[in-house]
């Protein structure tokens, strides 16, 4: 076991990648000599070349475009796009192009693309830095979402990104960059599935679904309402697509309640579609109605307001009371 | 190269590009040179100082072939129009007028390179040996593709415009590093080296990926020939609207060579690719070629073209028919006679016809195939959904079974 935050988990994972299979490389704005805004590919450039850890232009349609390309030639590409909100220059490849890629030529071509997006407030940022555009994604067949929030996690799922097949895109909770956790980099250990949802708290009154960077809130909410003397229990998602619906309806069906927190505003969500769902599989279960906790339907708002904005325990805690009420 | 190619502000063909050659060589000056051409439309070769030698390399079997291809992928499109007119296809996109940009260019591909078409390029897919009868499954609402890239290096059509040009650099990108993966492990390698070409139109130039692939390619000398066929046209839209400059000379502000050819000249589309494609392979970098030529037909058979342009532009560019000038050429040099010419429309007509029943023989696909294509590796959620409608679909039949009782 080592201690590291999340971004230099993700950096070992690269690291991990780039040194195990000789066919990936790195692509984004400067992700070479600086590692990144964030840091995040610190020191890969110098030991694997300015061919494997590329600095590109600055456009993101280019990085997606030419990563397909180089994926249609063999290669393992894994592109940074700096932050959310500069991802849409680049939406129309990964929408139309990559997603649809293997499923228009009958399965023929593969274009296993990595693409890398820092997402979420609390930063205190500008706008367009701290989005959470997910479900603009998740709507999208095709492509495959996750999201970790350890740095175990970071370190496993950006190389099991990397060896599937498909389209992946990784949300990085880039306000957690700098939480510190256990990494075992000998196993993944349950970590062995990206696309599996963790129960990493249990409880009997209610369970809170949550993902990224709202993970550590829900677990602090849990706590909070131990001492009320609610058990609650939290689940990370740690997949946006597909979602582990079972993990999610078999802990519904213990607790009776359902809670879903996102930074993402809930209208048109993946806290919808949750509710969707456990509606439809564990509708004779349900104590209360599905309470989805989320962003307001509003443009991203001023780094000043933000914590107005943002999910935090309070607003899950209030979440819980309401549903427990009933 | 020299100088001479530097594409010239020579537009020649609609009315309103008289215009604005007008205006253009008002604010830019005469032309530097003009557009590369070899045979005239009158069916007369001239000559180059850079292109005539590749053009003395064609004997006179390659340049039958060019008339035959030629003549062979016009039958097709007519049968394809036919087909559609009879609703054998929802859509048909003509590519009559550009057979010698497409022909010319795709010939002057070898076997290891790779190329991106948009969705007009029948006759670029006629020099890989795609079997012509599979570009019309997507047509035909069978497929959204219809052929194996890996077979002929020729990858499926994109229909958002311009989105391939940046795959193709990628490529391009994909194959310097193999050429480097390949020198380290075997210095000695015979593997030969290899371009990509992207095919797009005066239309798709004006496409933000169009300027990315371009940055791209020259930040990463990749070895990639931009192909632009200028037809004019842009559904109702002229050329004029996309471009003040002719489009090869965009490629100055990128820093790499662009020509303009004449695209209805087999011969010097052929040899300006040819150019082009070895500049790509040893290493040069990027080459854009701006192929003049001109749509003929519709956009598409839902277009119809007497609502934007005059009858009168389009007899001005009939004049300047591909294959009638090779015809004329052929004839007058002494390398075809009249059993060849009979020979090639025979050939069209088993190409019509092999088509028209090939069509009507694709079988349309099971749903079952989207749910399996979906994902490379296996989805909980596509699982999910298609053992729904596993189930859902069985309900009629058990409720057709009852009724039958």
């Amino acid at each position: 076991m080592t201690t590291m935050t999340i971004a230099k988990a993700i950096n070992e994972g690269l690291r991990a990648v780039l040194a195990n299979n000789p066919k990936s490389l790195l692509m984004g704005e400067d992700i070479g000599p600086l590692g990144g805004v964030y840091r995040v590919t610190d020191g890969l450039i110098g030991e694997f070349g300015a061919d494997r850890v590329v600095d590109t232009p600055l456009a993101e349609s280019g990085i997606i475009g030419t990563a397909i390309g180089l994926a249609l030639r063999g290669y393992s590409p894994v592109c940074e796009i700096q932050f959310d909100g500069f991802v849409f220059p680049g939406f129309n490849q990964i929408t139309t192009q990559l997603a649809k890629m293997h499923a228009r030529s009958h399965g023929n071509l593969t274009v296993p693309v990595v693409i890398r997006i820092p997402y979420g407030g609390g930063i205190g940022s500008v706008e367009h830095h701290s989005e959470s555009p997910e479900a603009l994604f998740a709507h999208t067949a095709g492509l495959r979402i996750i999201t970790p929030s350890n740095a175990h996690d970071a370190y496993w799922m950006i190389q099991q990104a990397v060896e599937c097949q498909d389209p992946v895109i990784v949300f990085e909770p880039k306000r957690r960059y700098w939480l510190k956790g256990d990494v075992d980099t000998q196993a993944p250990g349950l970590a062995d599935d990206p696309f599996k949802a963790h129960v990493i708290r249990e409880g009997q009154d209610a369970t809170v679904v949550a993902y990224g960077p709202l993970v550590p809130v829900a677990l602090a909410a849990a706590n909070a309402a131990e001492d009320d003397g609610r058990s609650v229990e939290v689940i990370d998602l740690r997949s946006i697509s597909p979602i582990d619906f079972d993990t999610v309806t078999e802990s519904v069906k213990k607790t009776g309640r359902l809670i879903v927190a996102h930074e993402a505003p809930t209208f048109g969500g993946i806290g919808g579609e949750i509710a969707a769902r456990i509606s439809e599989r564990a509708f004779l279960s349900l104590e209360a109605p599905v309470i989805r906790v989320g962003g307001f339907h509003m443009p991203y708002p001023v780094a000043k307001v933000e914590e107005d904005y943002l999910p935090d325990i309070d607003r899950i805690l209030e979440a819980l009371d309401r549903a427990l009420a009933y | 190269m020299g100088a001479t190619h530097l594409p010239s502000t020579e537009f020649d063909g609609t009315e309103v590009d008289d215009q604005l050659e007008a205006e253009a060589e008002a604010a830019m000056g005469e032309p530097d040179a003009q557009m590369v051409q070899l045979l005239g439309p009158d069916g007369t070769l001239g000559s180059d100082p850079v292109f005539s030698e590749y053009a003395e390399k064609l004997d006179a079997g390659k340049l039958r072939g060019f008339y035959a291809d030629m003549a062979a992928i016009r039958r097709f499109d007519q049968e394809a129009t036919a087909l559609q007119r009879q609703g054998q296809l929802a859509l048909w996109v003509p590519l009559t007028g550009q057979e010698a940009a497409q022909i010319g260019s795709g010939r002057a591909s070898q076997p290891q390179d790779y190329i991106f078409p948009t969705y007009r390029e029948h006759g670029v897919a006629l020099t890989r040996n795609v079997d012509l009868s599979e570009l019309l499954r997507q047509f035909r609402g069978v497929s959204n593709g219809g052929w194996n890239p890996k077979d002929t290096n020729f990858h499926l059509y994109t229909l958002v415009l311009a989105a391939q040009t940046l795959h193709a650099v990628g490529y391009a990108m994909g194959i310097q590093r193999d050429q480097k993966l390949a020198a380290a492990s075997d210095p000695a390698g015979t593997e030969p080296p290899a371009a990509v070409m992207a095919y797009f139109g005066d239309g798709a130039s004006s496409e933000g990926d169009v300027h990315e692939s371009m940055v791209f390619a020259s930040s990463y000398n990749a070895p990639v020939v931009f192909f632009c066929q200028n037809n004019h046209w842009a559904i109702s839209v002229p050329s004029a609207v996309q471009t003040r400059v002719p489009l090869s000379n965009r490629a100055k502000g990128y820093g790499f060579p662009g020509i303009r050819v004449d695209g209805n000249d087999v011969i010097a589309v052929h040899a300006v690719t040819e150019w082009a494609l070895e500049h790509a392979r040893s290493g040069k970098g990027p080459v854009l070629i701006e192929a003049f030529t001109y749509r003929l037909g519709a956009h598409t058979t839902a277009d119809d073209p007497t609502k934007y342009r005059l009858s009168s532009e389009e007899d001005a560019w009939r004049a300047k028919d591909p294959l009638a000038r090779l015809e004329v050429y052929l004839r007058a040099a002494g390398l075809a006679d009249d059993a060849f010419f009979e020979q090639v429309k025979a050939d069209g007509d088993e190409l019509a016809s092999y088509v028209r029943r090939t069509t009507h023989d694709l079988e349309t696909p099971d749903i079952r195939a989207a749910f399996a294509n979906a994902y490379v590796e296996s989805h909980p959620l596509v699982a999910e959904e298609l053992a729904w409608f596993e189930q859902y679909s069985a309900g009629f039949e058990e409720a057709a079974e009852g009724a039958a009782h």
